[in-house]
This record gives C-alpha cells, sequence and structure tokens, in this order.
C-alpha cells in the first residue's frame, strides 16, 4: 500500500512534471532539440536497416522483372525530358509576355532536398522530423513538399541540424486552398482522421455557390503568405453541407502519400 | 547486479523510443504505432524500487516528448501513475508467471495513451481524435500486452548473460570427508 514517502515521490514528480510543462516556449523548444539530438548517432542505424531491407527486396527481383522496370523507367524519362523542353519553352514565353506587359518576373523558388530521419510516435500527432536544419538555411513556417512535387506541410520548429515538419491533417496544419473548378471556391484544410493519413477535412464557407464534385482537383490558394499558390493538395472525394448548410465540408484524398515519405522538398522564399 | 538492471532499462527505453519514431512497419501495417514505454514501466514497477520508477518515468517520458509533437513533460505523469499503481500492489502480483505480466501490459498500455490524451485535452491541445482513435487504442494495448511478457524473458536473458551470481560457500569441507578404504 502506499505510504507517506510514496505520496512524497508522486508529489514531486506531479512537480517536476509541471515545472517542466511550464517553461517558456523558446526553452521547451531548445530543450526538445537538445534530447532529440542525442538520437542523432543512432539515424546512421536506421538508414542502414532500411537500406538493407530495400536491397534484400532487390535481391529478390528477378532480371526479367528488372528489365521490364529498367524499360519502363527509360520511357518515362523520355516522357519527362520532352515535358521539361516544353516547359521551358513555355517559360522563356512567359518571361517575353512578363516583359511586354511590364510585368516583374516571378522570383525563381529554391528547393533542398531532405530526408525524412524520424516520425512521431505518438498516434495522435501527425509530424515528421527531416535531416535540414537551420545550418542548412532552413527556417519555420516553410512550406514542404513530396518528392513528387505534392503538398506535404511545413516546417514547424527548427534546431541546428534537423527540423521538424507539421504534415497536412495534423490540427495544427491549416491551409488555405482553392478547388480548381468553374467558381474556383475557397477554404481551409484542417484535420484529417486518426486512422487514414491520406484523407483530410476541407470547409468551405460559401455553402450557396458550391459546386463541389469528386475528383475536383484541390491547390494552395496562396493565401496567408505561408505556401505559396498552384501547389497540388490532393482531390476530392466526397462533399456534403454541415449545419443546416451554413458551411460545406469536402473530404480530400491528398495526392503525396504521406505514409510512405522518405524524401520531401523544402521551398525555400 | 542492480547497477546493471538500471543500465539495462534505461538503456532500453531509449532504444524503444527511437524505434517507436524510426520504424514506422507496426504503423503502417495496424495503423498505430505500438509504445514499449508503459512494458517498461510494468518491469521497473515489479522489480525496481519507486525511485527507480520515478527516475524511469521522467527519463523515457521527456525522450518520448522530446520527439514528439507533445508539449516537453507531458508523457511524464501518465507513465508514473502506471508505475507507481503496480509498484503499490506488486505483492499481490505473481510476477513471474507470463499471464500476470500480460494483464499488466495490456492494463499498462491501455491506461498510458488515455491518460496522455486527457492530459494533453487539460491543457488545451487538440490532439488528432476520432473513431479510428479506437482502432490504434486497441492495437497499442494488444501491442503493449504482447511485448511485456517477451520484455521479461529479454530482461532474464540479459540479467543471465552480464550478469554476476552470488558466491555461496558449500558445506564440503575436504578435512571432513569420509574415506572409504577396504
Amino acid at each position: 500500500m502506499l505510504r507517506r514517502p510514496h505520496y512524497i515521490a508522486a508529489g514531486l514528480v506531479a512537480l517536476l512534471t509541471l515545472l517542466v510543462l511550464n517553461l517558456p516556449g523558446h526553452t521547451t523548444a531548445r530543450l526538445k532539440l537538445a534530447l532529440g539530438s542525442l538520437f542523432l548517432p543512432l539515424f546512421g542505424l536506421a538508414s542502414g536497416t532500411q537500406q538493407a531491407t530495400g536491397h534484400a527486396g532487390n535481391a529478390l527481383l528477378s532480371k526479367g522483372e528488372l528489365l521490364r522496370l529498367n524499360e519502363s523507367l527509360h520511357r518515362e524519362n523520355q516522357w519527362l525530358r520532352l515535358q521539361a523542353a516544353q516547359a521551358d519553352e513555355l517559360g522563356r514565353e512567359n518571361a517575353r509576355l512578363r516583359e511586354l506587359l511590364e510585368r516583374r518576373a516571378q522570383a525563381k523558388r529554391h528547393y533542398k532536398l531532405a530526408n525524412v530521419v524520424l516520425r512521431d510516435p505518438a498516434n495522435w500527432w501527425r509530424t515528421v522530423q527531416i535531416d535540414l536544419g537551420s545550418r542548412h538555411g532552413v527556417s519555420n513556417n516553410l512550406p514542404v513538399l513530396s518528392a513528387e512535387g505534392f503538398l506535404v506541410g511545413r516546417i514547424a520548429q527548427t534546431g541546428p541540424t534537423l527540423a521538424q515538419v507539421l504534415l497536412l491533417g495534423d490540427p495544427n496544419c491549416r491551409v488555405a486552398a482553392l478547388v480548381e473548378n468553374e467558381s474556383r471556391e475557397a477554404g481551409v484544410i484542417g484535420a484529417g482522421g486518426p486512422f487514414d493519413s491520406s484523407l483530410v477535412e476541407m470547409r468551405c464557407y460559401l455553402s450557396r455557390t458550391t459546386n463541389l464534385k469528386p475528383g475536383q482537383r484541390v491547390v494552395t490558394s496562396g493565401d496567408g503568405g505561408l505556401f505559396p499558390k498552384g501547389i497540388l493538395i490532393g482531390t476530392i472525394t466526397d462533399a456534403r453541407p454541415v449545419e443546416s448548410g451554413l458551411y460545406t465540408m469536402a473530404q480530400v484524398k491528398l495526392a503525396a502519400n504521406l505514409a510512405r515519405l522518405e524524401e520531401v522538398w523544402v521551398l525555400f522564399p | 547486479m542492480i547497477a546493471l538492471q538500471h543500465i539495462l532499462l534505461f538503456a532500453t527505453a531509449f532504444l524503444a523510443v527511437f524505434w517507436e519514431a524510426a520504424f514506422p512497419f507496426v504503423r503502417a501495417m495496424f495503423g498505430a504505432q505500438i509504445s514499449l514505454l508503459p512494458p517498461l514501466m510494468v518491469y521497473a514497477a515489479l522489480n525496481l524500487g519507486l525511485t527507480s520508477v520515478a527516475a524511469l518515468a521522467v527519463v523515457s517520458g521527456v525522450l518520448f516528448d522530446s520527439l514528439s509533437a507533445n508539449p516537453l513533460g507531458i508523457s511524464i505523469l501518465p507513465l508514473f501513475m502506471i508505475g507507481l499503481v503496480i509498484w503499490a500492489r506488486r505483492d499481490l502480483v505473481l510476477r513471474d508467471q507470463p499471464f500476470a505480466q500480460f494483464v499488466l501490459g495490456l492494463f499498462a498500455s491501455a491506461a498510458t495513451p488515455v491518460l496522455m490524451v486527457v492530459l494533453l485535452l487539460t491543457a488545451g491541445q487538440t490532439p488528432l481524435l476520432g473513431w479510428g482513435s479506437l482502432w490504434q487504442w486497441l492495437i497499442m494495448s494488444l501491442g503493449g500486452a504482447c511485448a511485456t511478457p517477451i520484455l521479461f524473458i529479454l530482461f532474464g536473458w540479459a540479467h543471465h548473460a552480464l550478469g554476476y551470481r552470488r558466491v555461496t560457500e558449500t558445506s564440503f569441507r575436504p578435512d571432513r570427508e569420509i574415506r572409504r578404504g577396504r
């Protein structure tokens, strides 16, 4: 049974918890980063294990399968080269037209590739840690894209060598979005479900004019200034009026596969 | 022997937190990550003193929160409460029985996330909750329950391999040996 010393011990732990919880925000962030850096020596072990698993999987592939994959990648490469050439031409045309209209050219965006090294161990948050930090020029609120260029989230905390990324679907990651349809409905991408990381909710507050249909693309609207305009978020799978038509709730299937993120792009202004 | 137990326990807590964050295959398979900290608290509560239980709760809770979006320190209290309850009742538990370990692991792994979420909501946070959370809770509880007896076995092996046994004097004395002759 519990005796007096045990109550004292429990009280001391409770006091310590309250003390740590009430530390100032910047102190907590620094403490978190310092403690997180204790795990740095183990990152090599984790990536080595994952690479070994990948190599083991590759060893099991037959030569015929590899040749077929090679052929498919070769075709994709050709197609992408053609697309890149066309994009170059369009870029030049865009620059010429901007010059004619005397409009300032859009600033060129810079990207840095980062590896996803850790995921949130708690099931009720959706965050990952990447191996770029303030030493690499990363700062809070920078947008993060998947390897394919779809929106993934934003930087929430930055350490010297690591940064925490809030993923789409986390309750603390909200994105101003736009539906690519005739009426260009605007809304806010909010939290997803705890189980399926590929679906998030989008609230559109202009219910009378909404014309949301499954399959319509959702992109960033550029409002709020955090995310540049036009980055693909996903496609609408379902939409229904909520609270007597006060607003429309749409389910958006994310274009990026958040469950299998390995590499991401950090988008610099 | 006690020092070895402590070193093993804290090293396992460190590795357990890293495993939860770095290896997502359990989450990919079942939709939820299993936490190994509640089973570790069960082991500590059944085998070590209250100070060690408190120290493990503080260290493992802070390490867990450092890799998570949890506010730093929020995991300490739930882990300690679980450890304290089991520690207070440990004389009533058949601690060597795998079934008892399983049940205690189930209790600890089920109660810890609930307490954590309650604390988060009390602290004004908005964790990701929904009907899917029930499935995650089930997976966490069952996963922790299955991990607890395995953890006891692994610690048993580690003690056997790394620990030393106390040298006891035998009752045999050569000067009192009865030599039988013809």
